[in-house]
C-alpha cells in the first residue's frame, strides 16, 4: 500500500523545467532513495511535497488525501517531515527547546500550556538519547558540532511522530563514522513503522540504506527499483554515474 | 548553593514587588510619581513590544500607532459615555486593549505578509497612516484640535497616585503576559520564527497565525497603556499620542536591556526613562534628550549588541565557570562545556 503517491508534477522556474512529469509511488514501510546528477530536480521534489514551493501541475496524495496547495506546517501536521540539504536548527534554542518546537495535534491547550512539562519533555529526552546526544540537551543549538546539528535535526522531525520522513542528503558533510550512526538511527526508526524517502549522493550510503531507488535526470524519472538493478542500469549509468 | 540559585530571583522580585507597591509612600513627591508613572509606562511598552518585536525577530516601528489608538478610545468612550472625572475612566482601558487589538488584527494580517525590512517600513507607514487618519477625521477625533478628557479633582498631592497604580498593574500585566508565553509552546513557536521561519513551518509550527497572536496580543497591551497615559495627561492630539519618538522608545529600551529576554525590557526602560526625563525637565526646550537617545543607540549596537541582561548573564556564567567566588581562576571552558555565549537570558 502506497503511502505518498505522487501524479505528473510539475514545476518551471522562469525558463527553467526543474521537475517535468515526475510520479512516485512510496510504499508504506520503506526506505525509498531519491537520487540523480546535480539540478536533477530531487530537492524540488522535496519542496514541492513539503509545500514549501507551489507546483505547477500535477497531484500528490498522502494516505489517499491530496495534499497539492497545502502549507508546510499543514503536511508537516498530517504526517509528513523533512530535514534539509544544509542542517537546520535553532540556534538560539538550547537542544532540548529545538525537540520541543515541532506542533502536531497540539490543539489549543497545549499550545498555551507550559513547553517543558512533563510527557513531552520525557520524550524529547528519551529521543536525544535514543539519538547519543542527550549530554548536549542544555547547550544551545548554535554550538553544537555540524554532526550534532545533523542528529538533532532529525530527532526534533521524529518527535511529532511523522509516518513519512524526506531527509535531504542525510550524510552531505558528517564523518564515515557518524554516517554509519546515521544509517543505524534511521533503520531503528523504519523497524518501527517510519517511512523513508532519502535524497543522497553518497552511493555506498544509499545502495546500503535504501531498499528501493528512483532516478531523476533533468527533473523526470529516467530508472526505479532495487539498487542493485538500478546501478546495472546503462540509462542510469549514462545520466548519473557516467562511467 | 543550588537553592539559593533557585530563589534569589523569587526574593528578588518579592523585594521589587513590595518597592514598587509602596513607592508613592515611600517617596510621596508628585513630581518623583510623576517620573514613576512614565517610568512604568515604558517598562509595559517594552514589555509589550518585546513580546512582538522581541520573541519573533519583526521589528515594529509603529507600535505608537497603537498607543495612540488605545488613547482615542479612551478619550472617545469617556466623551460618548458620558463619563465623568475620577475612576470611572479607568474602567474603559480593557476597552481601549480590545478595540486596539482588533484593529491590530488587520493592520498585522496585511503587513505581516512581509518580512525583515519590508516589514519595519510597513509598521512606520502604517504609523503614520493612523496619525493623519487622526488629523483628518476631525468629526471622530477632533482633527489637530484633539480631545480633552474631563480632569480628576483629586488634590495635587495625590493626583499621579492613581495612575501610578493603573500603570504599575498595566506593566505586571504585560510582564506576566510575556512571561507566560516566553515558557509556552506557543513561546517557543515564536522563538523558533526568530531563528528560521522556513525551519519551524517544517516542523509544523503555523507561523502565520502565531506571529498574529503576537502582534494583537503585543499591540492590545500597548493600546491599554495608551488609554491611560490618554487619561493622565488629560488630551489626545495626534502628534503626541501617535508619536515616532514613542515607538522608537520602546524599542531602544528592548534593544538595552535584552532583546528576546523577560527581564530586559523592563531594566531598559527602568534605566532610559527616568534618565530621558531628567534630561528633558532640564533641556526640554533644546530637545537634548534626543541626542541622549542617539549615544545610548550607538553604545548599544558598539559595545552591547545582544543588550544588557544576556551580557551580563554570560559574563556572570563565564565567571562561574572559571571557578566562581573565593576560588582561583581555573582553565577556560573545555570543549564540552557551554561557552558563555551559549546559554539563553531568561
Amino acid at each position: 500500500m502506497s503511502l505518498l503517491e505522487v501524479e505528473r508534477l510539475s514545476k518551471r522556474f522562469g525558463g527553467v523545467v526543474a521537475v517535468d512529469d515526475c510520479s512516485l509511488s512510496i510504499p508504506k514501510g520503506s526506505i525509498i532513495g531519491l537520487i540523480g546528477p546535480n539540478g536533477s530536480g530531487k530537492t524540488t521534489v522535496f519542496n514541492l511535497i513539503t509545500g514549501f514551493i507551489p507546483r505547477d501541475a500535477g497531484d500528490m496524495r498522502f494516505k489517499s488525501r491530496s495534499i497539492a496547495g497545502l502549507g508546510p506546517d499543514r503536511i508537516y501536521g498530517l504526517g509528513i517531515g523533512r530535514t534539509f540539504q544544509l542542517a537546520r536548527i535553532f540556534p538560539r534554542l538550547t537542544a532540548l527547546e529545538n525537540m520541543l518546537v515541532p506542533v502536531r495535534r497540539a490543539g489549543m491547550g497545549g499550545l498555551l500550556a507550559r513547553a517543558q512539562w512533563g510527557h513531552e519533555k520525557t520524550r524529547a529526552m528519551a529521543m536525544l538519547e535514543f539519538m547519543d546526544i542527550g549530554s548536549v540537551a542544555s547547550m544551545l543549538g548554535g554550538a553544537l558540532s555540524y554532526g550534532q546539528r545533523k542528529l538533532l535535526e532529525l530527532a526534533a522531525v521524529m518527535m511529532a511522530e511523522p509516518e513519512l520522513v524526506l531527509l535531504d542528503e542525510p550524510a552531505g558533510g558528517v564523518n564515515p563514522a557518524l554516517l554509519e550512526r546515521i544509517a543505524d538511527h534511521i533503520r531503528r526508526l523504519n523497524a518501527g513503522g517510519v517511512t523513508f524517502l532519502v535524497v543522497e549522493h553518497n552511493m555506498g550510503f544509499v545502495m546500503n540504506l535504501c531498499t528501493e531507488l528512483v532516478v531523476l535526470a533533468q527533473g523526470r524519472v529516467i530508472a526505479g527499483g532495487k539498487p542493485e538493478d538500478v546501478r546495472a542500469n546503462p540509462v542510469v549509468l549514462d545520466a548519473y554515474l557516467g562511467a | 548553593m543550588n537553592a539559593a540559585r533557585r530563589f534569589a530571583p523569587r526574593v528578588a522580585l518579592l523585594l521589587v514587588a513590595i518597592v514598587a507597591i509602596l513607592l508613592p509612600v515611600l517617596e510621596p513627591n508628585p513630581a518623583s510619581i510623576n517620573v514613576a508613572v512614565f517610568t512604568m509606562m515604558y517598562v509595559g511598552l517594552a514589555s509589550a513590544w518585546n513580546i512582538m518585536g522581541g520573541y519573533t525577530g519583526y521589528i515594529s516601528l509603529g507600535h505608537a500607532g497603537f498607543f495612540g489608538l488605545g488613547a482615542y478610545t479612551l478619550g472617545l468612550g469617556v466623551a460618548h459615555l458620558g463619563i465623568g472625572p475620577g475612576y470611572g475612566p479607568f474602567a474603559l482601558v480593557p476597552l481601549a486593549g480590545l478595540l486596539t487589538g482588533l484593529f491590530a488584527l488587520p493592520i498585522g494580517w496585511i503587513a505581516l505578509r512581509t518580512r525583515a525590512a519590508t516589514f519595519v517600513i510597513v509598521t512606520i507607514a502604517v504609523m503614520f497612516m493612523l496619525q493623519l487618519a487622526a488629523m483628518n477625521l476631525i468629526g471622530l477625533t477632533g482633527g489637530t484640535g484633539g480631545l480633552s478628557l474631563p480632569v480628576p479633582r483629586w488634590s495635587g498631592d495625590f493626583y499621579n497616585t492613581p495612575f501610578y497604580y493603573a500603570m504599575l498593574i498595566l506593566a505586571s500585566l504585560t510582564i506576566a503576559v510575556s512571561w507566560w508565553i516566553r515558557r509556552s509552546k506557543f513561546g517557543l513557536g515564536l522563538l523558533a520564527i526568530r531563528d528560521d521561519e522556513d525551519k519551524a513551518m517544517a516542523v509544523g509550527v503555523p507561523t502565520r497565525q502565531f506571529k498574529l497572536a503576537a502582534f494583537v496580543i503585543s499591540a492590545a497591551l500597548v493600546g491599554m497603556i495608551g488609554g491611560v497615559y490618554a487619561y493622565y495627561v488629560t488630551y489626545v492630539y495626534p502628534e503626541f499620542v501617535i508619536d515616532p519618538l514613542t515607538g522608537i522608545s520602546m524599542v531602544l529600551m528592548a534593544f538595552l536591556g535584552g532583546l528576546g529576554t523577560l527581564t530586559g525590557p523592563v531594566l531598559g526602560a527602568l534605566l532610559v526613562e527616568p534618565a530621558q526625563l531628567s534630561l528633558a525637565y532640564n533641556f526640554g526646550a533644546s530637545r537634548l534628550y534626543l541626542v541622549f537617545y542617539s549615544g545610548v543607540f550607538l553604545v548599544v549596537i558598539l559595545l552591547l549588541p545582544r543588550g544588557i541582561v544576556p551580557s551580563v548573564r554570560d559574563l556572570t556564567i563565564g565567571w562561574w565557570t572559571r571557578g566562581g567566588p573565593g576560588r582561583a581562576a581555573g582553565p577556560s571552558p573545555g570543549p564540552s562545556t557551554p561557552a558563555p555565549g551559549n546559554v539563553v537570558a531568561p
